[in-house]
C-alpha cells in the first residue's frame, strides 16, 4: 500500500493532507487537538522547529500546510514518540502527522543532502551505509562455533537472527553482533542469520518519508525469509523490531519477532550458570525510543543487566517513557552535519551528561545507533571520557568471559 | 530544445574487483555495474535546462544488468523518453564502436544538444563526449560545471585545474562532457520511481555493427602491485597519534 | 610514418602545466625504445621562448593569435596537420581538460587508436606496451601499444616531472600554420577562481579531507589539527562539490596540483584524479578505514583508524608536542 501524493486540485493542499492523515491508525484524533502544546515542549528539537506538532496542526487548520513543506527544520523531527507519549488526546503525531510532513518534503525535493546519500545508498546497496551486499555477513568472520547463514544451512532453526544494518556493517557495531553471537552459541540456541540476503528493515527509511522505499525493502526481506523454516525472529536493532512487530504486518508481512533482551530475559537462569566473573561497576541503562516508548519493553533489558553479578543498576532522571533520545532516529542518523548546522549541540550529549550526573561507570545501551553516538558524546562531553559504552550484549558476553 | 544524453554503466567500486580467469577481463558473474557518476549529472543538468527553457530530454542506455533502473530512475526525474540499446555489449565494446554507432541513432534525432558525463573510470580509449562529437560532426567542450541556453548557442564554464573557468560559447548543436550539473543531481523518491515503471516506456533500438577493430587490445588485467604500497601503523588512536606526532619530528614538520 | 614520439605541451596563460613534463619524461623513454627523437607540440601565440625547460629534441612551434588561448577545434585543426603529415611512432598528451578532448577528436578525425588513463609505457625488446589504470586506479590493464601511429592520454603518476625538465633549451622550429577559421567554440572570457584565499600548492603542509569526514561539521576538527601542525586544510572532490570548502581548497584535476612536505590524506580514497596531483608530495601519510583505498598506494605511511577516532587525539599530541 503506497501512501498517495496529495494532489494539486481543487481541495487545498492543507486539505487533502489533512484528509490523508485520516488514513493512518487513529488519525482522525488530529481533529481533537486541544492545541495545548504540550508536544512542541517535549521534543528534544521542538524550539528549533518552525512547525513543531502542535504548531503543525494549527497551520493545517488555518489552510498554510504548504509553509511547512518550505520550511527545512521538519527534517530535526527526530521520530522519538516524546510527542506521542505525552499528547493528552493521543493523536499519533509521530507514525502520523511527522512522518506524512517529511513524505510530502521529500517527494518536494525539500531534502538534506545527508539524508539524500543515505536513501540512494539505500535504493542501490539495501543499506544506508552505502556497503557492498556481498559483505553484510562478514562480521561474523572468526565467531566460533560459526554462525549459521540459512542459504548454506538449508534445514530449519529455532530462531532467525535479523541482524541489521548497522550491526553487519558498522565498525563500533559489528563487536555487538559477535558478541551476541557468542551468547547465543553459549546457550545452544538453534538459530541462523540471512547474510547477504538481509537488506535494511527500512523502519528509519520510512521515518525519514520514504514509505516507497520501506515498502520495496520489506517485500524483499519477505523475499528471503518465506523461503526458509524457523519459529520466530530476533533482532537487536529496535527498529527492526518496530518494523517487524508494527510494519511489515500491514504490508501481510507476519512474523512472530522479539528483540534480543525479551529472547535472553526468558533464559535468566541459564544465563547465570554461564557468568563466570564480574562487572563491577555502576551502570545506568538508556531505554531505546523504538525499544521502550514505541514498543514498552522496558523490563527485560533491566532485568539482565541486574542479573550479571556485580551491576549496580542505577537510573537516570529520564526513564522509561521519558528516555531521551540518541539523535539518531527516524533518519537524524544519517543527518549529524544538519542537526549541527541548526542545533550546535547534539541530543547524544545531553544523554551522556545524564549518565555522569547519576555516576555511571558504564552506560548500557540496547540498540545498535547507540553505542557510536554516545561513545562520540562521550569524546566531547567535558569528564565523560571516562564512562564506557556498552550494548547488553557486549556485558553478557563479557561476564560469561569472553 | 531537444536534449539527447547517452549514458553509461560501469563497473561498482563498492564491491570487491575480481578478475577474469582469462586475466584480460573483469570476471562477469561478480561484477556490478552502475551509473557512471559525471552521467547522472549530465541528465541532472539536461532536466535543469528543460525546467529553465522548456524542451524535450532522452536518456539512453546500452542494455546491460541494471539499465531498466537507470533509466525508469531518470524518468522520474523528469526525462521524456527512455531508449534502451540492445545488442551485444560484451567487456570488448570500446567506446569508439559504441560511440560510432550511438551517433548513428542519434543523428536522426536531430537533437540539439548532447549531454555526456565528462568520462567515466572504465574508458580505456577514451571517453565518450568527444569520440560522439567527432563521430556527429558537432563541436565538443568537456569539463563543463555550469551551461545556459540561448539563441541557438551555449555558454559554458569550463573548469581548468586550479579553479580558473573559461567561459566558452558553443554553436549549437553540440556536445557538451559534464564535469558537474547547475545543481547536485536530485533524490527521487522511490514511489516515483515505481509510478515511473507503470507509466513510462523503454522503446527498445538496435544497436548493430559494433566495429572494435583498431582499438587497444588488453593482453592482461591486474590489481595494483602491493609492493609499493604505505607501511601501515597499528594501533588505538592513541598509540597512532604518536607515532605520527614522532613521525612528524622526523619529517621536520614539528 | 617516423619512430619519432610526438608530446603536446599544454599551457594555459603562460604557464607550462606540469603534466608537459610527465610527457616529456614518458617520451624520452620510448624514444630510446623506438629510434626516434622526441618532438615536442606547441601551439600558442609569442610563445616560442616558452618551452625552455622541457625535455625534448626538439620543439615546432606553430604560433597565431587565434591561438593565444585554447579553443579545442582550433587546437584540432592544427594538430591534425602536423600528425597526419608526419605519422609519428605516439602522440602524448596530458588526460586533462585540454589534452583529453583533443586526443579524442583526433581519434576519429585521424582515424587513430587512442589509449586513455596510460600511467606508463614499457618498452619490451623494442616493442612498446601501454599500462593504464581503469576503475579508479583499482586495476591495471596493459598490451602492446597500438601501431603504426598511436594517441596516448597520460596521467601522472607513472614518471616524475623532474624526470621531463632539462637545462639545456631545445631548438625551436616555427612551423606556419595551416589557413586557420575560427571554429564553432569562442573563448569569451577567463573567470579567475576566488582570490584571497591561501594557495594550497604552494604551502608546506597539507590536511586534506575527502569522503570519510562525513559531514560539514567535522570540517572544524580537521582546522583544528591543521591550525596545531601549522598547516592548512585542503579537500578532494566530493568535499568541495558539498561546499564544505571553497573551490580554491581543492587538490584534484580539476583542482590544484600541490606538492608540500606533508600531505596528510583523511578519509580520501586516492581517486586517479586526486592522486595525480599529489605526487609530487614528499612524504603522504594516509588515514582511511578502507584498507584496499588506492591511497595506500601512494602513500608512505598508512593507518585505516577512522579521521573521526584519530584527528581529535592526534591534535592533541600534536599542541602537546609544540609545547
Amino acid at each position: 500500500m503506497a501512501t498517495t501524493t496529495v494532489s494539486q486540485s481543487s481541495t487545498t493542499f492543507s486539505q487533502s493532507f489533512y484528509a490523508s492523515l485520516h488514513e493512518i491508525a487513529g488519525g482522525e484524533k488530529v481533529r481533537t487537538c486541544l492545541q495545548c502544546g504540550t508536544c512542541n515542549g517535549v521534543c528534544p528539537y521542538g524550539y528549533l522547529m518552525d512547525y513543531p506538532p502542535g504548531k503543525m496542526v494549527a497551520a493545517l487548520r488555518a489552510q498554510r500546510f504548504e509553509r511547512v513543506t518550505e520550511a527545512d527544520t521538519v527534517w530535526m523531527c527526530v521520530s522519538c514518540y516524546a510527542c506521542s507519549e505525552v499528547c493528552p488526546v493521543r493523536i499519533p503525531l509521530t507514525a502520523g502527522l511527522m512522518t506524512r510532513a517529511k513524505e510530502e518534503l521529500l517527494l518536494a525535493g525539500n531534502i538534506p543532502s545527508e539524508l539524500q546519500v543515505a536513501l540512494e545508498n539505500t535504493q542501490r546497496y539495501g543499506n544506508p551505509l552505502g556497503e557492498s551486499p556481498r559483505k553484510r555477513a562478514d562480521w561474523a568472520k572468526g565467531v566460533k562455533p560459526r554462525v549459521p547463514i540459512m542459504s548454506e544451512e538449508r534445514r530449519p532453526v529455532d530462531v532467525l537472527w535479523f541482524v541489521g544494518d548497522y550491526g553487519s556493517y558498522h565498525p563500533r557495531v559489528q563487536p555487538v553482533s559477535r558478541a551476541l553471537a557468542n551468547v547465543l552459541n553459549a546457550l545452544h540456541v538453534d538459530f541462523g542469520i540471512l547474510g547477504a540476503e538481509e537488506v535494511s528493515d527500512g523502519d528509519s527509511q520510512r521515518l525519514a518519508g520514504e514509505r516507497g522505499l520501506f515498502e520495496m525493502l520489506a517485500a524483499k526481506n519477505e523475499r528471503a525469509l518465506s523461503q526458509y523454516e524457523f519459529k520466530e525472529i530476533i533482532t537487536g536493532d529496535p527498529h527492526a523490531y518496530n518494523a517487524f512487530k508494527n510494519e511489515y504486518p500491514k504490508l501481510g508481512i507476519v512474523y512472530p519477532v522479539r528483540h534480543y533482551t525479551e529472547f535472553l530475559a526468558e533464559r535468566l537462569d541459564a544465563l547465570k550458570s554461564l557468568f563466570k566473573g564480574e562487572v563491577n561497576a555502576r551502570v545506568t541503562y538508556h531505554d531505546p525510543c523504538y525499544l521502550g516508548r514505541a514498543n514498552d519493553v522496558f523490563e527485560a533489558p533491566r532485568q539482565l543487566l541486574s542479573a550479571i553479578p556485580g551491576v549496580e543498576l542505577v537510573e537516570m532522571p529520564h526513564n522509561r517513557t521519558t528516555s531521551l533520545c540518541c539523535g539518531g532516529g527516524g533518519g537524524g542518523m544519517w543527518m549529524d552535519g544538519f542537526h549541527w548546522e541548526k542545533a550546535h549541540t547534539r541530543l547524544s550529549e545531553w544523554r551522556v551528561r545524564e549518565a555522569m550526573q547519576v555516576g555511571a561507570d558504564i552506560l548500557a545501551v540496547a540498540c545498535p545507533y547507540e553505542a557510536p553516538r554516545f561513545e562520540d558524546a562521550t569524546k566531547v562531553v567535558p569528564g565523560a571520557s571516562r564512562l564506557i559504552v556498552k550494548d547488553i550484549a557486549e556485558l553478557l558476553a563479557e561476564a560469561m568471559g569472553d | 530544445m531537444h536534449i539527447v544524453v547517452p549514458v553509461k554503466l560501469v563497473p561498482d567500486l563498492v564491491e570487491e574487483l575480481v578478475i577474469d580467469p582469462s586475466g584480460t577481463t573483469l570476471d562477469p558473474d561478480t561484477l556490478r555495474l552502475q551509473l557512471n557518476e559525471f552521467d547522472g549529472h549530465a541528465i541532472e543538468q539536461a532536466i535543469l535546462l528543460k525546467e529553465r527553457g522548456g524542451g524535450q530530454v532522452t536518456v539512453m542506455a546500452p542494455d546491460v544488468e541494471g539499465v531498466d533502473d537507470v533509466l525508469y530512475t531518470a524518468a522520474a526525474k523528469g526525462a521524456d523518453r527512455l531508449i534502451k540499446l540492445c545488442g551485444n555489449f560484451g567487456q570488448s565494446v570500446n567506446n569508439h564502436a559504441m560511440a560510432c554507432a550511438v551517433a548513428n541513432l542519434i543523428k536522426p534525432l536531430q537533437p540539439d544538444l548532447v549531454l555526456t558525463g565528462v568520462q567515466s573510470h572504465s574508458d580505456l580509449d577514451g571517453s565518450m563526449g568527444p569520440l560522439l562529437a567527432a563521430y556527429l560532426g558537432f563541436p565538443y567542450v568537456g569539463y563543463i560545471a555550469g551551461v545556459t541556453l540561448s539563441d541557438g548557442r551555449a555558454v559554458v564554464r569550463k573548469e581548468y585545474p586550479g579553479g580558473l573557468v573559461a567561459e566558452m560559447e558553443v554553436v549549437l548543436p553540440a556536445v557538451l562532457g559534464i564535469q558537474a550539473a547547475d545543481q547536485p543531481p536530485r533524490y527521487v523518491a522511490f514511489t516515483r520511481i515505481r509510478q515511473a515503471m507503470k507509466t513510462a516506456s523503454i522503446e527498445e533500438q538496435t544497436v548493430e555493427g559494433l566495429d572494435v577493430s583498431g582499438g587497444p587490445t588488453v593482453s592482461r588485467m591486474y590489481k595494483p602491485e602491493a609492493a609499493a604500497r604505505a607501511t601501515m601503523i597499528e594501533g588505538k588512536p592513541d598509540e597512532v597519534a604518536s607515532r605520527l606526532v614522532e613521525l612528524f619530528r622526523e619529517l621536520g614538520v614539528l | 610514418m617516423s619512430q619519432d614520439i610526438y608530446v603536446i605541451i599544454e599551457h594555459l596563460r603562460g604557464q607550462i602545466a606540469d603534466i608537459s613534463y610527465v610527457l616529456c619524461a614518458a617520451a624520452r623513454q620510448m624514444a630510446a625504445a623506438s629510434g626516434g627523437n622526441v618532438v615536442g607540440l606547441l601551439l600558442g601565440h609569442n610563445v616560442k621562448d616558452l618551452a625552455q625547460d622541457v625535455a625534448v629534441d626538439r620543439v615546432l612551434a606553430v604560433d597565431d593569435p587565434l591561438l593565444a588561448n585554447f579553443v579545442p577545434d582550433v587546437y584540432q585543426q592544427v594538430l591534425a596537420n602536423l600528425i597526419s603529415a608526419s605519422a609519428p611512432r605516439a602522440v602524448l598528451f596530458g588526460d586533462t581538460s585540454i589534452g583529453a578532448e583533443l586526443a579524442g577528436a583526433l581519434s576519429v578525425q585521424l582515424g587513430l587508436p587512442l589509449v586513455s588513463y596510460c600511467r606508463n609505457v614499457r618498452a619490451d625488446d623494442g616493442r612498446l606496451t601501454y599500462v593504464s589504470q581503469l576503475c579508479g586506479g583499482k586495476v591495471m590493464v596493459e598490451g602492446e601499444l597500438p601501431a603504426p601511429t598511436a594517441l596516448v592520454a597520460m596521467v601522472p603518476g607513472g614518471y616524475q616531472a623532474e624526470q621531463g625538465k632539462s637545462t639545456q633549451p631545445p631548438p625551436v622550429e616555427t612551423v606556419a600554420p595551416p589557413a586557420l577559421a575560427a571554429g564553432r567554440i569562442t573563448l569569451k572570457q577567463y573567470i579567475e577562481p576566488e582570490s584571497g584565499d591561501v594557495d594550497i600548492s604552494k604551502e608546506a603542509i597539507l590536511v586534506s579531507v575527502g569522503r570519510g569526514i562525513q559531514n560539514a561539521d567535522n570540517i572544524e576538527l580537521v582546522r583544528e589539527l591543521a591550525e596545531a601542525i601549522g598547516g592548512v586544510v585542503s579537500a578532494s572532490r566530493p568535499v568541495v562539490d558539498q561546499g564544505w570548502l571553497p573551490t580554491t581548497r581543492l587538490v584534484g584535476k580539476s583542482g590544484k596540483r600541490v606538492k608540500p612536505r606533508l600531505y596528510l590524506a583523511l578519509g580520501i580514497s586516492g581517486a586517479p584524479e586526486h592522486a595525480e596531483a599529489i605526487t609530487d608530495s614528499q612524504t603522504i601519510i594516509a588515514v582511511n578505514t578502507d584498507a584496499s583505498a588506492p591511497i595506500f598506494d601512494i602513500a608512505r605511511y598508512g593507518t585505516t583508524l577512522d579521521l573521526l577516532d584519530l584527528v581529535p587525539v592526534l591534535t592533541e599530541k600534536v599542541r602537546q608536542a609544540k609545547q
